[in-house]
């Protein structure tokens, strides 16, 4: 029997609240589905399942109180396992419920899962269905005009859980930083012929460009896109990049790109672009926050040259990207002005020493020497 | 599209980029993007909606002339008027 926990969804997390089922005891479920909503100091969470089979029993109520991370919300039965949840078809005879109050419940056609239960032992009584009746006819003249809408961050909750987890990050990791600057003229133009070729909403924006390199760059130092756990990097099978997104209320979360590597760069602008409305629209999915082996963060639109920033852990190391603005560039003993990009690395270093460091940007250079070929 | 038509689309596009942004306080004559407090893809998405909904080209090279409301504006015009005739 798998177990549906409720997810950890960042070192800093310790807790969430289940707002709402989206399964019920019977129903089929496949790896991926999103079976249960989240509420967490970040914000509302969609939560998949990650196996497949059938749902057994749901453990916790929705709306209730904090839940700690771990606690195991749902069972799930798999294929070859009987599950021990009575039928769906008789799922109305598990609830207690008084004859009067069935009988007036199917006339009004009231779900009965649905009804709360005031009599004893938590039997559904007349009353409660009298109540609930009511309630339906009232949403029947008054329909909601909208679902409700799933929570988003707090700013306060949100500064909590950054506050959370940099404190971690800096207490526990040794960081060094490294910077580079990188000549953009090529990867620039590139971007702006493939752009003027292309209509306005399928353009890109230079950040692509830059997660792609990176992506590319960790195929070869794998170590910079690791976790540190139980004393030791552990690398990362995917190259899933969590990109920095800055919340209109305050504050940030860095939810993934998948496979980056794999990714065409228009495939790339697309992700991004629905990563970055998806989270400022707070429909993210849980496993979005907990799958990336490293983080890119870039404040070169606020006019940053540099960025020195703190990993997030368990990853064990960041990258961080500056504004591409015009510089003078001594190139066969001359100098030009040309747009120049200031890359940082900050790394742990317990994972990995400068010279690894050095090669990632060293390598994160050459690609984007070569945009044609990201 | 009078300028008060092009305009008033545009605070409809931003208050959905935007929500929180009162469309009295932004100023005319600033950096819209300072004002609004948007990044390159928010502005991205600006332009898309504007050049979908007026049915105009928005060339790469001429963002770096829509500085402003009043630029944008302005160019938005502009660029009506080419299309007609």
């Amino acid at each position: 029997m798998a177990e549906f926990i409720m997810p950890s969804l960042g070192a800093d997390m310790k807790n969430g609240i289940l707002v709402d089922w989206r399964v019920k005891p019977g129903d089929q479920v496949k790896r991926g589905d999103i079976i249960a909503d989240i509420e967490t100091d970040k914000g509302g969470f969609e939560v998949e399942v990650y196996s497949d089979g059938v749902i057994d029993r749901l453990l916790v109520e929705p709306g209730g109180d904090k839940i700690p991370v771990g606690t195991v919300l749902a069972t799930i039965a798999s294929a070859t396992e009987q599950p021990t949840f009575a039928p769906a078809q008789s799922t109305e005879r598990r609830i207690k419920a008084s004859p009067a109050a069935r009988k007036l419940a199917a006339e009004h056609q009231i779900d009965l899962s649905r009804v709360s239960a005031s009599g004893a032992g938590g039997a559904i009584t007349l009353a409660d269905i009298e109540t609930a009746i009511k309630t339906a006819t009232q949403e029947q003249i008054n329909p909601p005009s909208a679902p409700p809408e799933r929570p988003k961050a707090s700013a306060e909750g949100l500064r909590k859980a950054i506050a959370a987890a940099m404190s971690l990050a800096n207490r526990e990791i040794p960081h060094y930083y490294l910077a580079t600057e990188i000549d953009m003229s090529r990867a620039l133009a590139w971007q702006e012929e493939y752009n003027r070729q292309h209509p306005i909403s399928e353009r890109l924006l230079p950040v692509v460009l830059l997660l792609k390199a990176t992506a590319l760059a960790l195929t070869r130092i794998p170590e910079l896109n690791a976790y540190w756990v139980d004393g030791k990097p552990v690398i990362r099978p995917e190259v899933n990049i969590g990109f920095a997104v800055a919340l209109r209320g305050g504050g940030l979360i860095t939810p993934a790109l998948a496979n980056v590597d794999r990714l065409s760069l228009a495939q790339l602008m697309s992700a991004m672009s629905d990563l970055i409305s998806r989270t400022r629209a707070g429909k993210l999915r849980a496993s979005e926050l907990t799958s990336a082996g490293i983080t890119v963060t870039s404040l070169g639109d606020l006019g940053v040259r540099s960025v020195f920033g703190v990993i997030y852990p368990p990853q064990v190391a960041l990258v961080g990207f500056g504004r591409i603005s015009e510089r003078p560039w001594a190139e066969n003993g001359a100098i030009s002005a040309r747009p120049i990009l200031t890359a940082t690395l900050a790394a742990d270093h317990r994972a990995s020493d400068g010279h690894l460091g050095a090669r990632f940007l060293d390598t994160l250079d050459k690609l984007l020497q070569e945009p044609e070929k990201l | 599209m009078t300028e008060a038509d092009i305009r008033t689309l545009i605070f409809e596009i931003i208050v959905q980029i935007a929500p929180e942004i009162d469309s009295a306080d932004i100023s005319a004559t600033e950096n819209l993007r300072e004002e609004l407090d948007i990044d390159s893809f928010d502005f991205l998405k600006l332009l898309i909606a504007l050049s979908e909904q007026l049915s105009i080209e928005i060339p790469e090279q001429d963002y770096e002339r829509l500085i402003s409301l009043n630029d944008l504006v302005t160019y938005l015009k502009d660029r009506l008027s080419e299309n007609k005739t």
